[in-house]
């Protein structure tokens, strides 16, 4: 509506704190209307999956329409293993953040299947660029979770050497990239790494995430803009969980047109998919998998999910949004959702899910009293804090070497405090 | 033996380079099909192909950041931004990522980007297309700065730092592209060919990183500078008739403090020179580090010749630059210190 006068838009969240939840502004799918298209279809021609939203799990929990992934139930139960693992880690995490024993955790609550999902789609030659709640894709891409806890404690066997803030994991060897606390770097470095595997010949793709706040930032549009371009072999995920600390999706511009569109002005096709199927957050990642590897360029994918917990351990969320907000949301939990779907197909049963848990809990408790031996913040054994000169060149140059001396002098009560 | 003037002897470094190694490729703005602004990469996509010189787009942040992920990828990128004034877009993938990835993995990824970059003034172009923004990248760890001032070294630096698994931000002074410039903007311009340094090796040879040059030899005093500069340090020395030492810094960081020491201790007066700005600048490191090496040998307080503390001024271009008229009374004014 014009007005006479310029105005502002100040968008505002739907519900703040003791409101009741109000998810209206989330526009829906059933389950199996979004058509699935072909791979080879041309970008103008699939432009509603970027409003539409993919989902296979339907309201009585069967998997349905034409996205549905036909997943062996093995495999399934797999899935929902690493997804239960990763809410038990987070959990323990958590808890012990809060008792003092290390700096800072986040937790992925409420989007495991964002990572779990698209890390079974890919090949482990795939390259992925986390952003800093896909934890998952790193415990499934192998790295154990005394590992992980190490890295958190910042002990004697952390992969970071005391280097970097709890959850800033790194895994060569699983192909996971080390996780900036800085938003969307990763998401060019993605792009470029695709690029690189094209130039060489190779099949393998890249895929990155960030969430809905972070594609406010000059990097994602940097991103799409040479993904298009060049249609390089990579997967683009936005993670919308609805929240980017006290900001609602809206004040990152998801209010008018869903996140998934934002590649449209590029040719770059978009998807939105309900992030809390699993089913679906596969079927998505493998449809623009196969794309890419065969030249099919770039593909945006929209997360629709939810951030279950606080942002961080240094967050309140009951300060910005109703408490039960979580209980509310239309796509539930993907764990609740998979565990259902697995019973219904009758793959799967209270019992034995009740059973995995226990298992998985001791598995995680497991892990902390190991990674405990390996020293705590408080409790040695402790990094050598000469190590902080290596690694900041491929050769340590002359002038760190000098520095690492008058550290030790400084430790061992002698030099001059490193007076230069 | 040829004649190079510095593009050709960065084009020469870029040709041999990528002839070597199949991972070294180039991106930047232009500098595909045209062969870059000052013509640097001309002819190298024809000969390399489109897949290994590769015309970005309008994106300094895009073309670091995704050089960043080609190099963590196996390749060895050498990215091109235009000028060095448009490098401030891709500020935080050369701060936050590119300098910080072999130290956050505990040297599990890497990635040996070379950052090539036009800087300096004395062109006519005003505020965006003169600055000297070296410091800036000085105060970063994890990151080598280098600067030549001729085309020997800018071949020999170039391809150290491409082979170099570190990442390195290459600035070259673009007033000094085709020729050397002696400060006097008065004189007509001369090229290369006159030059010592414009005899440079048509094959594969390094300048070491992190290795300063002394490119003039003195007893009286030493300006320690680089880039264009040290050959208006040079021909003010020479006009001064003072026996100056000219330290040609080549490496900004690392820094080659034994080279410039061993000068200073010599010669008992230092001048520092630079293009940049003076406030905050990398002249107040190297005064800083060369009081602290040679207090007991200094005649004088170490003096500093730098940009005024303001932009660079389009129309102003010779009352800004330190040029010769400044060097001369700077190096008068040095060696009036009792």
């Amino acid at each position: 509506m014009a007005t006479k006068k310029s105005r502002l838009h100040i968008p505002r969240p739907t519900a703040r704190p003791g409101d009741k939840p109000d998810f209206s502004y989330l526009e829906l799918s059933a389950a199996g209307e979004v058509d699935k298209p072909s791979i080879n279809a041309r970008t103008r021609d699939i432009e509603f999956l970027s409003s539409g939203l993919v989902r296979v799990l339907d309201g009585e929990h069967h998997a349905v329409g034409s996205w549905n992934p036909d997943l062996d139930p093995a495999k399934l139960q797999v899935a929902l293993r690493w997804m239960l693992l990763n809410r038990h880690f987070d959990k323990r995490m958590w808890q012990i953040q809060r008792q003092g024993r290390i700096s800072f955790y986040m937790e992925a609550a409420g989007e495991e299947a964002v990572s779990i999902g698209a890390a079974m789609a890919l090949r482990a030659g795939d390259m992925c660029f986390p952003s800093y709640r896909n934890q998952g894709l790193y415990m499934f891409r192998g790295v154990k979770l005394v590992d992980m806890m190490c890295q958190c404690l910042s002990n004697t066997r952390d992969m970071c050497k005391g280097r970097q803030l709890p959850i800033m994991y790194h895994s060569k060897n699983g192909n996971v990239f080390s996780i900036s606390g800085n938003l969307a770097t990763q998401y060019p470095h993605a792009v470029g790494w695709a690029m690189a595997s094209a130039i060489k010949g190779e099949d393998h793709i890249a895929a990155s995430w960030l969430g809905d706040g972070s594609t406010a930032e000059a990097d994602f549009h940097h991103a799409l803009t040479f993904a298009a371009v060049y249609q390089a072999p990579v997967i683009l995920n936005v993670v919308n969980n609805q929240w980017a600390i006290s900001t609602f999706q809206g004040t990152a511009g998801g209010e008018r047109r869903p996140f998934a569109a934002r590649g449209l002005g590029l040719g770059i096709p978009g998807i939105r998919v309900d992030g809390n199927d699993l089913l679906a957050v596969y079927a998505v990642t493998l449809w623009a998998a196969d794309r890419a590897r065969r030249g099919g360029g770039p593909t945006l994918i929209e997360n629709v999910t939810y951030r279950g917990g606080a942002h961080s351990t240094s967050d309140d969320p009951s300060k910005y949004r109703p408490k039960d907000e979580w209980a509310a949301f239309p796509l539930g939990d993907p764990i609740e959702r998979l565990k259902q779907h697995l019973i219904v197909e009758g793959h799967w049963s209270e019992k034995k899910h009740e059973a995995l848990e226990e298992e998985l809990k001791a598995e995680v408790l497991a892990a902390w009293k190991e990674a405990q031996q390996y020293g705590t913040m408080t409790e040695g054994p402790f990094l050598d804090p000469s190590t902080m000169f290596d690694d900041v060149y491929a050769e340590t140059p002359h002038h760190l070497e000098s520095q690492r001396r008058r550290m030790r002098e400084v430790e061992s009560g002698n030099g001059d405090g490193g007076t230069s | 033996m040829a004649q190079m003037n510095m593009i050709e002897a960065i084009r020469s470094a870029l040709d041999i380079v990528m002839d070597k190694d199949p991972n070294v490729v180039v991106l930047g703005e232009d500098v595909g099909y045209f062969g870059g602004v000052f013509r640097c990469t001309d002819g190298l996509q024809r000969k390399f192909g489109e897949y290994r010189v590769i015309d970005a787009p309008i994106a300094e942040g895009g073309i670091i950041g995704v050089a960043i992920g080609m190099g963590l990828n196996g390749l060895r990128p050498v990215a091109e931004i235009q000028f060095a004034d448009y490098i401030y877009p891709g500020f935080d993938q050369v701060v936050s990522e590119l300098a910080r990835i072999r130290y956050r993995s505990c040297g599990e990824f890497f990635s040996p980007v070379t950052i090539r970059t036009p800087c300096g003034g004395g062109i006519r172009g005003g505020q965006t297309h003169s600055q000297s923004p070296e410091a800036i990248f000085a105060h970063v760890s994890g990151i080598k700065t280098v600067m030549p001032s001729n085309p020997y070294d800018a071949k020999g630096l170039l391809i150290a730092s491409i082979e170099s698994d570190d990442p390195v931000l290459f600035f070259e002074p673009k007033r000094i592209y085709n020729g050397p410039f002696d400060g006097d903007p008065e004189k007509p311009a001369v090229g290369w060919s006159s030059h010592p340094k414009g005899d440079v090796p048509e094959g594969h040879y390094t300048v070491p990183l992190g290795k300063a040059d002394v490119v003039r030899e003195g007893s009286e005093l030493t300006i320690v500078t680089y880039g264009t500069l040290v050959h208006v340090a040079v021909a003010a020395a020479e006009a001064t008739g003072v026996d100056a030492e000219v330290v040609d810094v080549r490496s900004i960081s690392p820094l080659d403090t034994d080279t410039l020491a061993e000068s200073v201790k010599k010669t008992g007066r230092c001048m520092v020179a630079h293009e940049a700005t003076r406030f905050g600048g990398y002249g107040a490191e190297l005064a800083a580090r060369i009081q602290k090496e040679c207090f007991w040998h200094l005649e004088a307080p170490i003096g500093r010749i730098a940009g005024w503390d303001t932009p660079y001024p389009h129309a102003f271009e010779w009352q800004y630059f330190p040029g010769k008229k400044r060097m001369v009374a700077g190096i008068r004014s040095m060696m009036e210190i009792e």
